[in-house]
């Protein structure tokens, strides 16, 4: 039983944990994108117009990546090389994402994926691992699209705190004058790095069209760009603890479902109203503890003029 | 320099947001039906739908009855819908005076939040007539509503669930706790007992009409409670998803989704709103529509189940094929006594049968063997 759900809960978390770890990136770069929900929605369509037409998992996931990184390039167009205001430009980001699936979708609503794509997205127990007691069957006994996850985020650990572009990054952010000042080309990491951010957005929503309900409808996001949002403040700006966030807010979203299911009453807008609660308490204590690591980029939002160093 | 990159950011921000908008409109572009000689008179009848048109659901079963009315009515009839119409006064009210501009002599509403603005707007627009699904306001000259009985196929779907469950558990989806939703569980368990009185119908409510990933999550979390055969009172076929991932049964909602969850679909109750339009438009033209408070039954052929798939064996089907040729007789209530409440208490005595306002108040209480927790 237990097992079941924290399975289940993965399989839920994995859209936060790739939209999350896109956010990251991007505010990474000093760029708060409010337009994860937007972007999650072009990769949600985009993917899933590809895979109906190629059948092909991978060219599906390829389109979704492309999709996020061009609502992405807009945003970084705007906030990086015009200094338009990023809030209200990643705002406009969502409203056109969700727009763009909903017109895009119009003649497709319905549509179903593929069966050969369906059937890449199976579950794959991996050897040995998938027999571990509890985890294995938690962890391990999970589709292809999830593990990629799991990679994602290793990967992304080690290049943003094991690798030299890794520091750059994380010094663009800080202070994108100084890191300019020390030779790094920092809208050429602005630009990059919010794209990577858009394209990972573009992923986790095409995990909602492709994996989780696999029939085009509108409203498949329905809000889980934002809870990717708080999840960024809940992770202190780290993968692996956007990871375990993505997965235990993932877990909390269907939790409210088990607990009716077995008779067990906790009013589902208490359960809902849990992630952003968390969300607060751990600002309050990151803020309290005031440790350098868990405090987001400094120059975060911040628009970089080099004529104005 | 400056100059022309404040204009590029603005006409950028501009065009996404225009983009935004027309995505979320989409609406109105419905092929205006070829108006012919513009000498015979056109009728023409607005449609306001909450949701799109192939929503694959609520405003989906909507629209065929648009459709329907459409292909009936031919050149005499020119549809105007308007899509995705949020539940709010003054947008409906626009939206129904935009429709009105274009010469709408008919506008008819198809939510209940819809209900308030079509009031006013029969204040102000008496030429017009309004018909409005769901809702209970009317007036004596040109607004009226229509709803039906849905807890009769409900009873049908339910027949068969009993019938088809090895382990006695149904998972029900429920949108939201309120007397609609629990009216048609009620007439689901009811249905399910009448066949097999030891079934157990566990609800889970999502708090949303559409929210796929979360209809399905709620679903896979009755699976996991042994339930075998879902049922839904939403919009998405999340819920038919899971079953058909789990290996188990389903019964959808709305319109027949054998195609989207072959694996696990067995039928599903739904509407049918042209036979409640036509005639209805028939006699608005007519000069002849008196107001009413419409309840469609199945025996005015208003609500029925979609075909039963393979998957429900023969002799389900001829039970419940039994039972809907005496509903569509006039012959088989659904709420008859003696029925208890999860408490045991009574709600209706023996030999008592509930009519329509009664069906109302006292179907808000869930029926024994009904599990739920809000």
């Amino acid at each position: 039983m237990l097992v079941g759900f924290l399975s289940a809960a993965i399989i839920a978390g994995t859209p936060l944990l790739f939209a999350t770890l896109g956010e990251i990136f991007s505010q990474k770069a000093g760029h708060l994108n409010l337009g994860v929900e937007g972007m999650m929605y072009m990769g949600a369509i985009i993917g899933f117009i590809v895979g109906l037409n190629t059948h092909n998992p991978l060219l599906a996931m390829l389109g979704a990546v492309l999709a996020g990184a061009v609502g992405a390039l807009l945003y970084a167009f705007l906030t990086v090389s015009l200094r338009v205001n990023q809030t209200v430009c990643g705002l406009t980001l969502t409203i056109f994402g969700e727009g763009f699936a909903s017109f895009l979708g119009t003649s497709i609503m319905g549509s179903i994926v593929p069966g050969d794509i369906k059937s890449f997205f199976v579950a794959r127990p991996i050897p040995v691992l998938s027999s571990l007691p509890y985890i294995g069957d938690i962890l391990f006994n999970q589709d292809v699209f999830v593990y990629f996850g799991y990679i994602t985020i290793i990967a992304s650990t080690y290049y943003l705190f094991r690798t030299k572009k890794g520091l750059n990054l994380r010094a663009v952010g800080e202070s994108a004058a100084a890191a300019d000042a020390s030779g790094i080309n920092v809208s050429l990491y602005k630009y990059v790095h919010i794209l990577l951010g858009g394209a990972l957005c573009g992923l986790g929503g095409a995990y909602m069209s492709l994996v989780t309900v696999p029939v085009w409808q509108e409203h498949i996001i329905a809000g889980r760009g934002w809870i990717a949002v708080a999840l960024v403040i809940f992770a202190s700006w780290n993968p692996i603890k956007a990871m375990i966030g993505a997965f235990l807010f993932g877990g909390l979203s269907i939790l409210g479902f088990r607990l009716q299911s077995m008779g067990i009453h906790i009013s589902q807008y208490l359960i809902d109203m849990l992630p952003y609660a968390a969300t607060i308490i751990i600002v309050i204590i990151s803020t309290r503890k005031n440790k350098k690591e868990d405090m987001p980029p400094a120059d975060l939002g911040n628009p970089y003029f080099r004529e104005e160093r | 320099m400056k100059k022309l990159t404040k204009f590029l950011a603005l006409a950028l921000t501009v065009t996404m947001s225009m983009t935004a908008l027309v995505g979320c409109g989409g609406g109105n572009e419905q092929p205006a039906a070829e108006a012919g000689d513009a000498t015979a008179e056109v009728t023409k009848v607005g449609f306001i739908y909450i949701g799109s048109q192939n929503d694959g659901g609520y405003s989906q079963a909507q629209h065929n009855g648009t459709k329907a009315v459409q292909e009936y009515f031919g050149d005499k009839v020119e549809t105007i819908i308007a899509e995705n119409v949020a539940e709010e006064k003054q947008t409906v009210k626009t939206t129904a005076i935009n429709m009105i501009d274009q010469g709408a002599s008919i506008v008819v509403g198809t939510s209940f939040g819809f209900m308030d603005a079509l009031e006013e707007l029969a204040t102000e627009y008496p030429e017009v007539t309004f018909l409005h699904f769901s809702g209970y306001k009317m007036n004596e000259t040109n607004f009226g509503n229509y709803f039906g009985a849905m807890e009769e196929p409900r009873y049908l779907s339910g027949m068969i669930a009993g019938m088809m469950t090895e382990t006695n558990k149904l998972g029900y989806v429920a949108a939201f706790p309120y007397t609609e939703v629990h009216i048609g569980i009620d007439a689901f368990a009811l249905g399910a007992q009448s066949v097999n009185p030891d079934v157990e119908v566990k609800v889970v409510y999502v708090n949303s009409w559409n929210d796929p990933a979360n209809e399905k999550a709620a679903a896979e979390s009755l699976l996991a409670q042994d339930c075998d055969i879902i049922t839904q009172h939403g919009d998405s076929a999340g819920p038919q998803l899971a079953a058909e991932a789990a290996g188990k049964l389903a019964v959808g909602y709305n319109l027949d989704n054998s195609k989207v969850a072959p694996g696990s679909f067995l039928t599903a109750p739904v509407w049918h709103h042209d036979k409640y339009l036509i005639p209805t438009i028939e006699k608005i033209i007519a000069g002849e529509y008196v107001p009413e408070s419409y309840y469609g039954t199945m025996q005015d052929g208003y609500l029925g189940l979609a075909p039963m798939t393979e998957l429900v064996p023969q002799d389900v089907q001829d039970k419940v094929n039994e039972v809907a040729a005496k509903m569509e007789a006039g012959e088989f209530p659904v709420f008859v006594g003696p029925i208890y409440d999860t408490e045991g208490n009574e709600l209706v005595a023996e030999g008592e049968t509930l009519d329509r306002a009664a069906i109302w108040t006292v179907m808000q209480n869930l029926v024994k063997g009904v599990s739920a927790v809000n």
